[in-house]
């Protein structure tokens, strides 16, 4: 995508280089609203039969049982064909490689204390530190899983090797919600570091 | 309290009003009191999480579910069978009515009543239902809702009493009419598979009450609520008749 950044200059267009290509910054908010109705129809869902001693907030989307399904297994088409259309542009245009790799657990480890330390400078957008590198890589993996499982879960007789690997149904269901409240916590961090670097939003909105 | 019964229902009336196209635009909303999701609602700036004209788009999302499934269903592809140590007991009781409200069959005058693109329409009772060829499967029920639970039961293929009765298997659905009034249609590719199975029998024992005596339909291609209990008819169709759950928002296809 080095392309986008020759044609925009070309046309004159100010300030530094792109940050997001094009592609990964719709793909970024389709994946955001596709989460956002897959995560509050999950819960309608999860309501129907909690796994655990609790609720979610009455009246997720959906309204009931039914409507949450519906909604659940609408959203998982645009969450799924967006995320395959960011993942093969991502790899093809080598932007994965480029922007996530190598992840040094030493740069981890002292990027996470910088972090922590209120030290860590977030000048240049265009790198990822050592611990971007690895939420961003682990949020990928997660979302892996949660649509594997989510697949084992819808079809656990047609895709049995699948809900297999999950250790079952029953399993699947709790790998499932791991990955969701996995994913819950990456958003508001996500969403936090956000507000804390608004040009960080910027650059997922305008591109650079 | 009252239970809503008996035997002289009458199961052709049943599969009859059940096997009428429904009419599409006057069913009611499923979507009730549909949240709108804030942040959705903010995103976009405007309210489309609920209102009817989501609700049909989400209708024409399912029928396209529909579809996908039907081709993701491999006919021979057998959903797992488990040790007898698996099996749940007690086993859940799940209806849309209490279990006291659960119909009680008269086994004496009982008949299935066929209907519909079939060569032999008399009517089966229970004494020669029973002295079809049967067998046991421990298979795992799945409920829309997300639980599940190991049982056993025991019963006559489905594609064998189609067969036996001579029905038209190129035929789109089959229908079934439950005492309650409960109905529920399949496919027939999955009304064929070889654990779709005409239940007599659960646990060992004659089916109980509560769990669709004296004959439920089951397979363990399809989540729980496509499995209907107290048939008392059932229609081989070209046209969709829905379901009572169907109806009213769930998936129609809904395999497993």
């Amino acid at each position: 995508m080095t392309d986008t950044t020759n044609i925009e200059t070309a046309r004159g267009i100010e300030a530094g280089p792109v940050i997001h290509p094009l592609y990964v910054r719709i793909t970024h908010w389709i994946n955001a609203l596709a989460m956002l109705v897959m995560i509050g129809s999950g819960w309608q869902i999860y309501n129907a039969s909690p796994l655990f001693g609790f609720t979610f907030p009455g009246n997720s989307l959906g309204g009931w049982l039914a409507g949450g399904l519906l909604w659940h297994f609408a959203a998982m088409w645009l969450l799924i064909v967006n995320g395959l259309v960011y993942l093969v542009l991502s790899l093809a245009t080598g932007r994965f490689r480029r922007k996530l790799l190598p992840i040094r657990p030493r740069e981890v480890v002292g990027d996470a204390k910088a972090a922590l330390t209120g030290k860590l400078r977030y000048d240049d957008l265009s790198r990822y530190n050592a611990v971007q590198k690895l939420v961003y890589v682990g949020i990928l993996l997660t979302g892996a899983v949660i649509v594997l499982s989510g697949l084992a879960i819808w079809k656990p007789v047609q895709f049995r090797p699948l809900a297999d690997l999950f250790g079952g149904f029953d399993a699947a269901r709790y790998v499932h919600f791991f990955a969701m409240a996995a994913i819950l916590v990456f958003l508001v961090v996500h969403v936090v570091m956000a507000m804390l670097v608004p040009k960080s939003l910027r650059a997922m909105i305008t591109g650079r | 309290m009252d239970k809503p019964r008996n035997t002289t229902v009458d199961a052709g009336l049943l599969i009859k009003d059940a096997a009428k196209l429904l009419p599409d635009p006057s069913r009611r909303l499923f979507l009730r009191n549909t949240a709108s999701l804030g942040a959705l609602a903010l995103l976009t700036g405007c309210d489309i999480v609920d209102g009817p004209s989501s609700e049909r788009a989400l209708r024409i999302v399912s029928n396209f579910n529909d579809w996908v499934q039907a081709r993701l269903f491999n006919p021979d592809r057998l959903a797992e069978t488990y040790p007898e140590s698996a099996i749940k007991t007690p086993f859940p009781f799940n209806a849309y009515y209490s279990e006291q409200e659960a119909p009680d069959v008269d086994e004496d005058t009982y008949k299935l009543v066929l209907d519909g693109l079939i060569d032999s329409k008399q009517p089966w009772t229970l004494d020669q239902l029973y002295a079809l060829p049967q067998e046991t499967q421990i298979t795992r029920l799945i409920c829309v809702e997300g639980w599940s639970a190991i049982g056993k039961w025991t019963g006559t293929r489905l594609g064998h009493f189609l067969r036996r009765v001579g029905a038209d298997l190129t035929a789109k659905y089959v229908h079934f009419a439950c005492a309650e009034g409960y109905s529920v249609s399949i496919d027939m590719p999955t009304a064929l598979h070889a654990q779709t199975q005409m239940t007599f029998k659960f646990g060992g024992e004659t089916l109980p009450v509560k769990y669709g005596f004296p004959m439920r339909i089951r397979m363990p291609t399809k989540l729980g609520f496509k499995n209907p209990k107290h048939v008392v008819g059932l229609a081989v169709l070209n046209n969709y008749t829905g379901g009572y759950w169907e109806d009213r928002g769930y998936n129609w296809f809904s395999g497993l």
